[in-house]
């Protein structure tokens, strides 16, 4: 059936409208941050900046703290996907190859986990974190956003390691391994792929978090997301110097995105199992 | 985050249909390099520990990081807890004073009002929006359909607190491209208007940045449940003399009913308990005019240093958002019966 020119033209323009609509705002921060700041407050925008400048990144870089909040998001993120990491696979490992009383009721908690209030749970974390004299600390963050990434985390991985054909498995169990051996030879280098995902996963969401960060930690315990929020109090509006920041906030969970679409993890066991 | 692994997914054999054998071999693991399991009575009971070891981490954390600070907010919401009482460390029972306080203040309904209102809109438009753009992209051709992907997975990326940042660089007022436009098409007023001293403007722009950061999901989503439709069915229909219309609703919409069914009630709770966009953009100003429930009680609780009112509103939130999860739950557990 063939349609009209009019009908075959419309899908393309609506789908050129959207992508303008949706990558718009990242493109006006990438040029926003690049441009000079007589271009930045000119009465008429500069939507192709031919003059590049790197002076507002500089000035971003060099505001005060910049490095101690790029090593405080670095320290709490990865410390927090790897505890979630270690804490998940072993009961994903439960969930998924074995059979137990409860199986359900957990599978349940962990759903429930998933969309846990933290938005509203402030006020009692604050509380407790402040009765344990540990406001400002990065312990507690860490804790909190490993718990925030867990239940997403076991759940994710209880589908990798499912995905795993069992039959391997009980090979290497054949070949006199242990299961713990088992896991450790057979399942956890087949199941790379799949920590791989799910720690970039929890790292975007620990990466982003605000709301709790706003009310636990401040001045040098604070993480990116926080100083991030507070540019543009402490630097008025010098847009520039705010769009070069939300750029380098960005970076790093864009870098995420486009190493998860190279992943290529599914291939890895087929044939491993004949017919 | 339920978001992105909705989307990978990755469904293996039946874990319960383990076969003997590997319940055999876990009583290996119990008596760790001992070799072949030797007697199935004794063994077999160290075996049914496993599990409940393996899943002890998990349990514990849950329970200290999440139980427990549930619990104590209920315990807060019942006391009057203010500077006074914080620095003195002193705890002072008011039994249900905080709940009646709320549900009697013209404040609260307000409040209530609002988020209901705000949610129904923003669900409403990214769930149309996002079917709209999904079946957009199942219609196109292949590099059109990447262009738009890629533009979709580029405002999926956006941490939220980043996008907030840009978008009230995007409205402002003076030198913001958008009022820029406005007045250049020919609505003069928008010059130097201010987005952010009214309730409605500000709301528009809040809404417009979480349907901005939220349609990408529902569409790639729906496209992926498209792709899963054979176009064997799409062809039938045509042949049958459906249009557009019907097909959607007499094919899509019930083959991928558990889709949209879990996909909105997804979005309902998001959206309901969205902290970050509203706060940071313009916190829940001017005049608390745009304070959704999280927000308020998180201005009482911090902002007012009333923090038994503030964990009374908390739990109000919740009940709220427990009531939608339950039925969340009802939808999912139907839908996947894997368990």
């Amino acid at each position: 059936m063939r349609r009209s020119l009019a009908g075959r033209l419309w899908p393309n323009i609506v789908a050129v409208v959207l992508f303008v609509f949706f990558v718009f705002p990242v493109y006006w921060m990438v040029t926003t941050a690049f441009k000079p700041d007589l271009d930045i407050v000119s009465s008429t925008p500069v939507f192709f900046p031919v003059h590049a400048t790197f002076a507002h990144f500089t000035k971003a870089v060099h505001a005060p703290g910049f490095w101690t909040f790029v090593r405080n998001s670095f320290t709490v993120t990865l410390g927090a996907v790897l505890l979630s990491l270690i804490v998940a696979t072993l009961s994903a490992f439960a969930v998924a190859r074995m059979r137990f009383k409860g199986r359900k009721a957990f599978i349940l908690m962990i759903m429930m986990a998933q969309m846990a209030p933290w938005e509203v749970l402030t006020i009692s974390v604050y509380l407790i974190v402040r009765d344990s004299d540990a406001l400002n600390s990065l312990l507690p963050l860490t804790l909190f956003y490993m718990m925030m990434v867990l239940p997403f985390t076991v759940w994710t991985l209880r589908g990798f390691i499912a995905a795993v054909p069992k039959e391997l498995e009980e090979a290497a169990l054949v070949d006199g391994c242990t299961r713990f051996q088992a896991f450790i030879r057979v399942v956890l280098p087949l199941l790379a792929p799949g920590l791989m995902a799910t720690s970039l996963f929890g790292y975007i969401t620990a990466w982003n978090e605000y709301a709790l960060v706003l009310i636990l930690n401040k001045d040098s315990g604070a993480t990116l997301t926080l100083w991030l929020t507070e540019f543009q109090t402490n630097f008025g509006d010098d847009w520039g110097a705010t769009m070069a920041a939300a750029s380098l906030f960005t970076l790093p969970v864009v870098v995420v995105f486009l190493i998860m679409q190279r992943r290529a993890g599914s291939g890895m066991t087929a044939g491993a199992v004949k017919g | 985050m339920a978001a992105q692994y909705r989307g990978t997914k990755t469904r293996g054999p039946d874990p319960a249909v383990t076969p003997p054998t590997a319940a055999a071999a876990l009583t290996v693991a119990g008596s760790a390099g001992s070799g072949r399991p030797a007697r199935p009575s004794g063994s077999g009971r160290a075996a049914r520990f496993v599990p409940y070891l393996l899943l002890l981490p998990t349990l514990a954390a849950t329970a200290l990081l999440l139980g427990y600070p549930l619990v104590r907010n209920l315990l807060i919401s019942f006391q009057t807890l203010e500077p006074f009482q914080l620095i003195q460390h002193t705890t002072e029972w008011n039994g249900f004073g905080n709940y009646t306080d709320q549900l009697t203040s013209s404040e609260f309904w307000h409040t209530a009002g609002r988020s209901v209102a705000f949610t129904l809109v923003n669900v409403v438009l990214i769930m149309v929006g996002g079917s709209l753009i999904g079946l957009l992209l199942n219609r196109l051709g292949k590099k059109m359909r990447l262009l738009l992907s890629i533009g979709l997975v580029f405002a999926w990326a956006m941490p939220y607190v980043a996008a907030t940042t840009v978008y009230q660089w995007l409205f402002d007022t003076q030198n913001g491209v958008v009022n820029w436009g406005l007045n250049a098409v020919g609505w003069h007023s928008m010059h130097d208007y201010n987005w952010f001293s009214h309730q409605l403007s500000t709301f528009a722009v809040i809404t417009l940045l979480v349907v901005w950061g939220s349609l990408p999901f529902v569409a790639l989503n729906l496209f992926a449940g498209l792709t899963t439709v054979s176009a064997e069915i799409f062809e039938a229909a045509r042949m049958d003399g459906a249009g557009a219309w019907r097909t959607f609703w007499q094919v899509v919409f019930p083959m991928l009913k558990p889709f949209f069914l879990s996909t909105t009630f997804l979005e309902i709770i998001w959206v309901f308990k969205a902290f970050t966009q509203v706060y940071a953009l313009n916190a829940g100003g001017p005049e608390g005019l745009t304070e959704t429930l999280p927000v308020y009680a998180y201005v009482e609780g911090f902002g007012n240093q009333h923090f038994g009112t503030g964990a009374a509103i908390s739990m109000l939130t919740i009940v709220i958002l427990a009531a939608l999860m339950s039925y969340y739950f009802r939808v999912i557990l139907k839908e996947e019966d894997e368990l």
